[in-house]
């Protein structure tokens, strides 16, 4: 049982948790996951660890709810319990002294990047943020982005927030002013990693991607989350989540993503209408704790 | 209780079936096929044993049960001895007793067998293992005085519980380190409800814990904390690895990646760990079967677990492709058996070259090639060989691929010190069970590659008697 400390809303259905995972507080490394899984009747879902506090024995993920899984956990509070949560997993990110980095975040793509920002920030990088958000009130750790890169430019589609444009543009707009640029981490929806792909592979510039496929266990047992890189099958649990974008089928991943659509928005559809047998089963996580003191 | 036929008479009673589902019925359910003896049914079963004086059978058991003596316990109607006996060389014998292959071991020895049919050995293991369980008379056997030394376990399935309930029992303190969120490896993972309920591995989890094994999940091993640090830090003065064989294989032929195919750990993960078959209570989905057409590639145990399920899920049509033939079959006989009952079809020597689907990356055929048998490999089975130009293609939804598994290497790569083959399997003085590591000892499929059930429990006891002498010493 790991037990949430603290939980709040940092936009619209995008939630902030922190969690009692000690031994995953210790260990883990910017650009790894956890899978989590809220009550015994719930599925596995992998969020990345966007920060760790050793001294307290805490992860802080954030959360986007997109379906019936994270809108479940978007409703719970500090005091509620997860029934399970390990990790970490995948492979850290690459950080070594690039030069100067551009790390682009879209939607809640930021919230995966921004423990890769900070750790290339550490590294001695120079580091160009791009943060993009469909409009103002969806764009996610601002400040914090801001306070971890050398220079922060925030994209919105409708431009209520920062510059009207994709961060593609912005990306576009730095190769054409000439900015030497060493290295690109770009982590978002699959269009938006792909289009970023697209941009620095005229140039050469060394990018990489986190992916996303469905996964399950996340040790590297099921292969249901293999993703096509160079040509190859690739476990995404184990191999990254980060591959070289030049090399990613992102349209294998986009296919592979849909998969249980229907399914999903079935479910998602079921949970919003009566919530309650859900929120049950996850507060009873709660009760169990509480009750083995 | 019942008298011991006159020798003579003890051939003239046939084999006694195992009592089992309706296949059209089960074919539709998930609850388990066998429906166990009754004591009648147990009884004169048992009489058949002629009592060997130097038991065959005892000797093609891989952990040496003692066969005769606990089968002539339940000619007495002694049924819990009888249970106990069994247990004396084996901690799981609600499991084995569904899921060893009997007919190549003990059964396979009976000297019943050679002219008649094999003594139904697993049947009444089965018998009295369960009723011992319904009794609630699970004896929990003596324990050591503590020993104060801890012992690391990491993984649970059938090699990491025999090996964490012989230590126990000689007074050490136990912790079984688990990746997934519940104990029990392929038995709660692989193996399906209707072949293995899996309250009877909660059961006998249970016992561990009241002996006082913790057991700890969401710990993966190489991960979460590595060997090395539980050594070093935590204070753990032995470790077993028995992390399976969980890797599973592809067959790298175009088409892989489609929506619709599957690795059997993937699919079976999702119907059992997930209990995806139980969508109305559970959340994690599974590829509609429902009035589909799916096929397994592969015929070990495995492949059958997987056709068997996606049957009960609401196939239309379900194949085994096959690149052997009938006489290779690797799975158990019993579950080809019922499989067949209950309407799979083999599709013997076809092999599959591509996966085919359509503009949405979805699959909807298979193209195979038909095989033929050339010479015997190095496995010493006859070398399955395309036949040019018979390719053809079958229409398919759902491809499950069960084409064998490999060493996962995360524990090995983030250990010191550690060896392993060139597959990646660790590599165990076959004695001890001891690896190139002092105080780490390693068994199961992680050792031998993909093996048994009762294999992997007779490498965690040999490993519990080295671990427990390595303390001793240390
Ligand atoms: C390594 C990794 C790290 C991740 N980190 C984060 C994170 O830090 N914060 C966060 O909010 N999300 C993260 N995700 C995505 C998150 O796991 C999914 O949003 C979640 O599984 C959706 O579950 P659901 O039941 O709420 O929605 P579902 O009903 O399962 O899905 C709703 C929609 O999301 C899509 N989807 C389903 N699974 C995934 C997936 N694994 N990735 C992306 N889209 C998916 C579906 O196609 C569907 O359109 C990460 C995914 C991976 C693989
Ligand atoms: C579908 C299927 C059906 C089968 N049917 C039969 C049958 O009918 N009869 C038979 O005799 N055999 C059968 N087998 C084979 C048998 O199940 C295996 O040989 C046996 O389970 C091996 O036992 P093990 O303890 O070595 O490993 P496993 O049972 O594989 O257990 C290993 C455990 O270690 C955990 N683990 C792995 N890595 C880590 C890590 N880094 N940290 C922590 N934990 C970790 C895994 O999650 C798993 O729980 C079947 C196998 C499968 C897959
Ligand atoms: S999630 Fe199962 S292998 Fe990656």
């Amino acid at each position: 049982m790991f037990r949430i400390h603290e939980a709040q809303f940092i936009a619209p259905d995008v939630k902030r948790f922190r969690i009692e995972a000690p031994r995953i507080a210790r260990k883990r490394q910017a650009g790894q996951f956890v899978i989590l899984r809220i009550h015994e009747h719930g599925e596995r879902i992998p969020l990345t660890i966007a920060d760790s506090d050793v001294g307290e024995g805490t992860i802080t993920i954030i959360v986007q709810g997109v379906g019936k899984t994270t809108h479940l956990l978007n409703r719970l509070e500090a005091g509620d319990a997860i029934q399970d949560v390990v990790g970490p997993l995948g492979q850290a990110s690459e950080i070594e002294l690039f030069g100067t980095v551009v790390v682009i975040g879209g939607g809640v793509g930021t919230a995966i990047a921004y423990p890769t920002a900070v750790a290339l920030k550490q590294a001695g990088n120079v580091v160009i943020g791009i943060v993009g958000a469909r409009t103002n009130k969806l764009l996610i750790l601002e400040e914090e982005m801001r306070a971890t890169t050398d220079v922060l430019y925030v994209m919105s589609d409708d431009g209520t927030v920062g510059e009207k444009g994709l961060v593609t543009t912005k990306l576009q707009q730095l190769i054409d002013e000439g900015r030497q640029i060493d290295r690109v981490l770009a982590i978002g929806p699959i269009p938006m990693m792909k289009a970023v792909a697209d941009v620095s592979r005229e140039l050469a510039i060394p990018t990489s991607v986190s992916l996303n496929p469905v996964m399950v266990d996340g040790t590297g047992m099921c292969g249901g989350c293999r993703v096509i890189v160079g040509g190859e099958s690739r476990f995404a649990c184990v191999d990254g989540p980060e591959f070289d974008a030049h090399q990613v089928d992102f349209e294998v991943l986009r296919q592979r993503n849909a998969i249980y659509r229907q399914r999903e928005q079935h479910a998602d559809a079921e949970f919003q209408r009566d919530p309650t047998k859900d929120l049950n089963a996850a507060h009873a996580c709660r009760l169990t704790e509480t009750g083995n003191g | 209780m019942a008298e011991p036929l006159p020798k003579k008479d003890r051939t003239k009673v046939p084999r006694q079936p195992m009592p089992e589902q309706d296949a059209q019925l089960r074919a539709h359910n998930f609850t388990e096929v066998n429906l166990g003896l009754d004591e009648a049914i147990a009884t004169r079963e048992a009489q058949r044993c002629l009592e060997c004086t130097d038991p065959k059978c005892v000797q093609g058991c891989p952990v040496g049960v003692k066969i005769r003596d606990f089968v002539q316990l339940v000619v007495a109607g002694e049924y819990l001895r009888a249970a106990a006996k069994v247990r004396e060389d084996n901690v799981l014998p609600a499991v084995t007793g569904r899921v060893c292959p009997q007919e190549n071991q003990c059964e396979g020895a009976c000297v019943l067998g050679k002219r008649l049919t094999s003594l139904a050995i697993g049947n009444l293991e089965r018998f009295v293992a369960d009723y011992e369980r319904q009794t609630g008379q699970i004896g929990l056997p003596p324990q050591a005085s503590p020993t104060g030394k801890k012992v690391a376990i990491i993984g649970s399935g059938p090699a990491g519980l025999s090996c964490a309930g012989d230590l126990v029992q000689r007074g050490h303190a136990v912790t079984v380190f688990e990746a997934l969120h519940e104990i029990g490896g392929v038995l709660v993972y692989g193996i399906p409800e209707f072949r293995l309920p899996k309250q009877i591995v909660r059961d006998e989890v249970d016992v561990m814990r009241k002996m006082g094994v913790d057991f700890q999940t969401n710990v993966v091993v190489g991960k979460t904390v590595t060997i090395d640090e539980l050594m070093v830090d935590e204070g753990y003065a032995a470790v077993f690895i028995a992390t399976g064989a969980g890797l599973p294989a592809f067959l790298n032929v175009p088409g892989e990646h489609l929506a619709g195919v599957y690795s059997a750990n993937e699919f079976l993960t999702r119907v059992n760990l997930m209990k995806a078959y139980d969508a109305a209570h559970y959340d994690s989905p599974i590829y509609d079967c429902q009035d589909k057409e799916v096929a397994v590639i592969g015929a070990g145990n495995t492949a059958m677990d997987a056709i068997r399920s996606a049957l009960r899920l609401g196939a239309r049509s379900a194949y085994v492709i096959y690149r052997r033939g009938e006489t290779e079959i690797p799975a158990r006989a019993e579950e080809v058996h019922h499989a067949r009952d209950e309407g799979v079809q083999f599709k013997l020597l076809h092999n599959p070259v591509a996966f085919l689907g359509n503009d949405r990356g979805v699959l909807n055929a298979v193209r195979l090639t038909k095989m033929s048998l050339g010479e015997p490999d190095a496995s010493g089975r006859r070398r399955p060989l395309p036949v040019a130009g018979s390719e053809f293609e079958m229409p398919i939804d759902v491809a499950i691929i069960a084409a064998g598994t490999g060493a996962n290497p995360l524990v090995q790569s983030s250990t010191s010190d550690l060896k392993t083959n060139k597959w990646g399997y660790i590599v165990v003085d076959p004695a001890t069970m001891q690896t190139s590591k002092p105080g780490v000892f390693a068994g199961g499929d992680i050792v031998s590659g993909s093996a048994t059930v009762i294999l992997a429990m007779g490498a965690g006891r040999t490993a519990a008697a080295s671990i427990d002498q390595y303390l001793r010493e240390s």
